[in-house]
């Protein structure tokens, strides 16, 4: 794991950018740029990050970035990658070149899945990190295939009959590990050191690499903007989102949580899920979600101990 | 001079070959399937040092040469119909983004009812997504102007992708002598892309930034004057291919036009049909002309006038439908093109074709004897013809 002292100093992704304050992906995206080992292109996809990073004629980036669309950052990536390789083969480049894509859930999890799928059996050799901040937020907070159950967004409202989202979220790690890639991870900028040793590694290995990494959104998720980081490590202390990785198929558990706090403590902390305690307690909607939260933990512990 | 036995699919990818393309990244789709499936073949022989991205859609095949255009890299795809409807948002991002992407497009009928063969809805539906357009009427122009499209993409005051069309099965799997250059000559001739920017991670750029009302009506304004280089950069390039090729091509074709008093216009392989019928009824002492434009988009209107300003009666063939509107996609072209004559010649529309229904010498014939009587009598139709439609 990486050290405060080993960091570099230099800032690849500048101040002054538009994210709202206490968003997760400025965060992110400073941390990320962290972690780079050479020349580096981020393909970014469209959502947030762009719009607030990139208004023209301003720009965020101190690495090549580009952004092409909604549902194809991977597909990007595979032609940025290839292009590259085949320049050298013909003598007109000799340098390697790390391609990093960055799409929100909506991107990854739902209209992305086709293009990543497709980039991740084809193999080529770049890194995508899915932003995840669990629902559409850039459009004003839709429900995503990573938007968790019981969670209040404008398009799974909590109403008198239905209580927020009625699905659960998309399981994306076992998604992608059952591509066969070389690395996947989950990750929570709470634990900065985590994140951006597996983003390097991510890198480094030779092959394609998946991170979804947890993003709060103090608008989607409706919380105190200085209680971000918080949060997110809220959201790991409860078991809520557990951090592990995937090596070849291989399932590591990277932080155990031995004494997990309740899931209601990072439930109650959100006003996406106000509607499951006022105005009345919905203990049936929380004990539903602590079961899936205990049986998600137990899954993953199991499959790292098959290992 | 060496002459092979090419379908217009092959004819494609032979070039493609030849012009040492980096990337190619497509997804197969009757009628292009062919321009594919014999890359894929050099680059399983290592003919070429080309990447061959298979890629699970139009959609991410699209998103892939822009991506590698960016780099500064060669690049082709191939396509059609549904596929080419599929990458419909990818088209104007790579317009946008100025990546001279070359695409085949094997023409094919648009669903439902769902139909493999050729007609143009396809691209037709395509024409303002800032694409140049050029349609082939035969396996040796969609050879030749394969490599002329690089050399008019890549064009540093053009900066466009580029669609060479070709009619789904009837040129797309025609077999046909094709005229092939040395590869030598081609290198010469396309030399290497010489792109006025790229995402060099050492010269670090962004690109495809979020461009809001204060910008993005500048951006759009560029692409217009590229747009309106291409005629220039396409009689320059035509004339260099010309000397290596011995072959003689521009914006459009015209047949008989010196002195026509009725003529067709009509885009790809029709257009030799046409000629053969016009070549017949003039011996007959019927003054009747061809007009094929190659390029489409941009509209040649300088081209058109200049060839149509003598003639009566035009009957623009559409072998496509645009549902609702006045006229097919072409008439309505050649319809404002010639608009600001002072005698603009009688034009009636004819849709014809579509799902690949087969067009004959004697449709033709029909078409010019109306086009004929309409120059004499000085009235025309006003009332769509559909042509081989069946009763």
């Amino acid at each position: 794991m990486v050290t405060l002292k080993e960091l570099s100093t230099e800032e690849l992704f500048a101040s002054g950018h538009r994210l709202c304050a206490g968003c997760g992906e400025g965060i992110i995206n400073r941390m990320t740029m962290k972690a780079l080992r050479g020349p580096t292109i981020i393909v970014a996809a469209t959502g947030c990050s762009e719009v607030a990073t990139t208004i023209y004629p301003y720009t965020s980036w101190r690495v090549s970035w580009v952004h092409v669309a909604f549902e194809n950052a991977a597909a990007v990536a595979s032609g940025i990658v290839e292009a590259y390789r085949a320049m050298a083969r013909r003598g007109a480049w000799n340098r390697h070149v790390d391609v990093i894509a960055m799409a929100g859930d909506g991107g990854t999890y739902d209209i992305g899945i086709q293009a990543l799928s497709g980039a991740l059996e084809r193999g080529h050799d770049f890194l995508y990190i899915c932003y995840d901040n669990e629902a559409y937020m850039n459009t004003g907070i839709q429900r995503s295939g990573a938007t968790p159950h019981g969670a209040d967004t404008t398009t799974s409202p909590a109403g008198s009959v239905i209580p927020g989202k009625p699905e659960w979220k998309k399981d994306l790690i076992g998604i992608c590990a059952a591509h066969g890639i070389e690395y996947a991870a989950t990750a929570s900028p709470a634990y900065w050191s985590d994140y951006i040793t597996k983003v390097r590694k991510g890198i480094e290995v030779n092959g394609p690499a998946v991170i979804d990494v947890l993003s709060p959104c103090p608008l989607g998720w409706r919380h105190d903007s200085a209680r971000s980081i918080e949060l997110v490590r809220l959201a790991v202390e409860t078991r809520y989102f557990p951090i592990y990785e995937v090596e070849r198929g291989k399932y590591k558990l990277n932080l155990n949580i031995s004494k997990p706090k309740p899931v209601e403590e990072f439930l109650k902390a959100q006003g996406r899920f106000a509607h499951l305690f006022k105005p009345e307690y919905r203990k049936d909607v929380i004990d539903e979600i602590q079961l899936n939260v205990d049986a998600n933990w137990n899954r993953i512990l199991k499959l790292c101990t098959q290992n | 001079m060496t002459i092979v036995g090419l379908t217009g699919d092959e004819a494609v990818a032979h070039a493609v070959k030849q012009s040492k393309a980096d990337i190619v990244a497509a997804y197969p789709i009757t009628p292009q399937t062919i321009m594919v499936e014999r890359f894929s073949k050099y680059v399983a022989d290592g003919e070429v040092h080309t990447g061959y991205v298979c890629v699970e859609s139009e959609h991410s095949a699209l998103s892939a040469c822009v991506g590698a255009s960016l780099t500064g890299a060669r690049v082709f795809t191939a396509t059609a119909s549904q596929g080419l409807a599929l990458m419909h948002e990818m088209l104007y991002i790579a317009s946008g983004l100025r990546c001279p992407i070359v695409m085949g497009v094997a023409n094919r009928a648009l669903s439902a009812p769902i139909n493999i063969h050729g007609d143009h809805s396809d691209m037709m539906a395509s024409r303002d997504s800032g694409w140049v357009q050029i349609y082939a009427e035969d396996a040796q122009e969609a050879y030749d102007w394969t490599l002329l499209a690089f050399k008019l993409a890549e064009d540093k005051d053009v900066q466009l992708p580029l669609s060479v069309n070709l009619d789904g099965f009837i040129i797309s799997h025609s077999m046909e002598g094709v005229d092939v250059l040395e590869d030598e000559a081609v290198v010469q001739f396309l030399q290497t892309r010489k792109p006025p920017f790229t995402i060099d991670p050492e010269k670090p750029v962004t690109v495809g930034a979020l461009c809001l009302p204060d910008y993005y009506f500048e951006f759009k304004r560029q692409q217009v004057e590229a747009m309106a280089n291409v005629c220039g950069v396409l009689e320059k390039a035509c004339r260099e291919y010309k000397g290596i090729a011995g072959r003689n091509y521009g914006a459009l074709e015209a047949f008989g036009m010196e002195d026509a008093q009725a003529a067709i216009v009509c885009l790809g392989s029709t257009a030799g049909t046409a000629r053969e019928v016009a070549r017949k009824l003039r011996a007959q002492g019927k003054k009747v002309g061809v007009i094929k434009p190659w390029l489409y988009r941009p509209f040649p209107t300088e081209e058109i006038i200049s060839a149509s300003k003598r003639v009566k009666a035009l009957a623009v063939l559409d072998r496509a439908v645009s549902f609702g509107a006045p006229y097919g996609a072409l008439c309505s072209d050649i319809v404002s093109a010639l608009y600001s004559l002072r005698e603009s010649p009688r034009i009636f529309n004819v849709v014809y074709g579509l799902g690949g229904r087969d067009i004959q010498p004697s449709d033709i014939e029909v078409v010019f004897n109306e086009a004929l009587e309409a120059a004499e009598r000085g009235v025309i139709r006003q009332e769509t013809m559909f042509l081989g439609e069946r009763e």
